[in-house]
């Protein structure tokens, strides 16, 4: 069974001023799966993720999101497709002057043409969504980073993209509220169907959430690993990737590669 | 004699042996408070020979840490400068492993201390100081247009236009500016009339105070000085705040939320400012004209009616329009560099208080050029 492909990377080539990040990458992310980019500091995930979601044009290569080429577009063309997406960014990226429930609103009354009203409960049923339904009228600076980083999902997910990108999301997290996330982002795939990219390093998150991995590797500039992170972890032939999935000290930064 | 308490945790004792050798026995403890003073002493009491050997006995060295490491191997190095063989002895089990976790064997002498730049030449640094100028000036041109671009999206859908922040906008930069401006421009509009008195009264001419103060400030002296106090106070702002949401990455994420984050966060900005300037301009020159009359009526002997009668004479529509005018022009010179600096912003909190330095400073340069520029105009145009 073909399954359609929301995300397609071919020969992805990133670099910043003199310096490769990662060079000729190429993957491709299946509607509906939760599809996790790991591997350790310094990769280039972050990096990955930016481009995905066209904040950094690659240096060469293509890149495909939900049927539009954003590898070479002109300002103004995207937003088609970004409402199509949603971004948690790592601190939730709450607009500071707006409390949580204008946070939310801010997509919806730029994109639809709802009253005033009919956003005012849409937003109420979205925070409540995130457990966050008695702090609509808060302002960012007044809430915990656990609830900033569940506002934040809200608003990524304010017009129900068919993707939702998550950047690092249970960093800084206590292991229950990492928990809870977790959970709430698999709520979410099952539910709506949607399509999630999260950029992770945290293991619990990603034996418990992801359906298929792509491992950056720094040294090589390129993916070392791809399927499922259980196989992975108990399979892998790769000295790197059997280190990163069953959490050993190696001293890896200063090793050469010495297998492919 | 009574060494201080932390001196004497550390005892050392130095044996010359019979081939010319110097034997080190260390007893106690090396830490942060006496490491520096143990280097110093031992540099003093180890004389090695050229052959010799130097030999540290750690035997009655209970513990050891990264201090102690470093006092051993700056006596290392002593020796190998002296030509001298050096080694320890006596090692306990823990020590070893100390000494192998902090690569002892491998320590040499370090050239250049870490994190320190690479210095390089004058015309390296020329040129690369040329680089980012030329890149500077590639993003301003680059956001000229993508402010025009966006004020006139504004022009052609005035609906888009964010009337809430372009409001609170207005409130902060030029109702909140109200008290300084007004106490600034009635200052200098009371210097201006004391400083020329002392010149006009001896020519009994007092009366022309009243002219000098109001073309004066309507035409230079009130856009120049508000257009300052508003670079300073809200120009600074622009960038803090925009900086702020660049590393907050706020700014990204209204890009990928589909909004242009030049629509949203600068055009509310730049035509409030573009608003209200203006008007302070007229406020501050109010206040001085006031500033003046305060001055002419209490010790030149004008009445009121006299100096005011006087401003109207000499002012012409022309010199409040024109004030009016230069203003305008100055606010949207502050507001765009003020937003520019906040976008360029790449960093942490040092990088927004560079950027809103440079807001003011760049602020205040582009006013005063401008003026220059209107000054020669007029020049050839009345």
């Amino acid at each position: 069974m073909q399954r359609e492909r929301v995300i397609e990377v071919k020969d992805l080539v990133a670099r910043y001023e003199e310096e490769t990040i990662f060079d000729r990458i190429s993957f491709e992310v299946y509607a509906g799966e939760i599809f996790v980019v790991l591997g350790g500091s310094g990769c280039g995930k972050s990096t990955l993720l930016k481009h995905l979601i066209g904040l950094i044009p690659p240096f060469s290569g293509k890149i495909r999101v939900a049927g539009t080429d954003i590898s070479r577009h002109q300002e103004g063309q995207l937003d088609d497709l970004l409402t199509q997406i949603g971004v948690l960014y790592q601190s939730g990226a709450l607009l500071g002057s707006m409390t949580l429930a204008e946070n939310v609103a801010l997509p919806i009354c730029e994109y639809t043409s709802l009253t005033k009203d009919s956003i005012q409960k849409l937003v109420k049923m979205k925070l409540t969504l995130m457990n966050l339904g008695d702090y609509a009228d808060y302002l960012p600076s007044q809430i915990s980073g656990g609830m900033k980083k569940r506002a934040g999902l809200a608003r990524a997910m304010a017009l129900n993209p068919q993707i939702l990108f998550f950047d690092e999301p249970s960093a800084g997290l206590d292991p229950v509220t990492a928990a809870e996330l977790d959970n709430l982002i698999i709520h979410l795939n099952e539910t709506f169907g949607t399509t999630m990219v999260i950029v992770t390093h945290e293991l619990e998150s990603i034996f418990t959430v992801a359906h298929r991995v792509i491992m950056l590797d720094k040294n090589t500039k390129g993916i070392i690993a791809e399927g499922d992170p259980r196989y992975l972890r108990d399979h892998s032939q790769n000295r790197f990737v059997k280190q990163f999935f069953n959490r050993l000290a190696g001293g890896v930064e200063n090793l050469p590669v010495q297998e492919a | 004699m009574n060494e201080p308490e932390h001196i004497s945790r550390c005892r050392y004792q130095v044996e010359e042996t019979k081939d010319g050798g110097l034997t080190l026995h260390l007893k106690g403890q090396i830490s942060a408070s006496n490491a520096a003073h143990m280097i110093k002493i031992l540099e003093n009491a180890l004389t090695p020979q050229a052959g010799g050997s130097v030999v540290v006995d750690l035997s009655e060295v209970a513990h050891l840490d990264d201090y102690g490491v470093l006092v051993l191997s700056e006596i290392k190095l002593r020796a190998l400068k002296e030509k001298a063989d050096f080694r320890l002895q006596n090692i306990s089990d823990k020590i070893n492993k100390t000494l192998s976790m902090y690569d002892f064997d491998t320590l040499g002498k370090v050239d250049r201390l870490p994190g320190s730049p690479k210095r390089f030449s004058l015309f390296t640094r020329l040129g690369e100081a040329t680089i980012r100028q030329a890149s500077e000036v590639k993003y301003m041109v680059s956001f000229l247009g993508s402010v025009c671009f966006a004020l006139l999206h504004v022009c052609l859908h005035p609906r888009s236009l964010r009337r809430d922040d372009m409001y609170t906008c207005m409130q902060k930069t030029g109702v909140d500016a109200l008290p300084i401006v007004g106490l600034i421009s009635f200052l200098m509009g009371l210097i201006m009339a004391f400083m020329s008195s002392v010149q006009l009264q001896q020519f009994g001419a007092n009366i022309y105070v009243a002219s000098l103060v109001s073309l004066a400030m309507t035409r230079e002296l009130g856009p120049i000085m508000t257009a300052i106090i508003v670079a300073g106070r809200s120009g600074s702002a622009f960038a803090a705040e925009i900086g702020t949401m660049k590393i907050s990455e706020e700014v990204d994420a209204l890009f990928t939320m589909g909004f242009d984050p030049t629509r949203f966060l600068v055009t509310p900005k730049i035509i409030a400012s573009v608003i209200v300037v203006p008007l302070l301009t007229i406020f501050s020159d109010l206040f001085a004209i006031m500033g003046g009359l305060i001055v002419g009526v209490f010790t030149l002997d004008l009445t009121a009616n006299a100096y005011i009668t006087q401003t109207l004479k000499t002012l012409d529509l022309f010199d409040v329009m024109l004030g009016f005018f230069k203003s305008a022009v100055f606010a949207l010179l502050i507001s765009w560099i003020g937003c520019l600096r906040g976008f360029r912003v790449r960093g942490g909190a040092a990088s927004v208080g560079e950027a809103t330095t440079s807001a003011v400073v760049s602020g205040i340069f582009l006013i005063v050029f401008f003026n220059s520029i209107f000054s020669v105009i007029l020049r050839y145009w009345e």
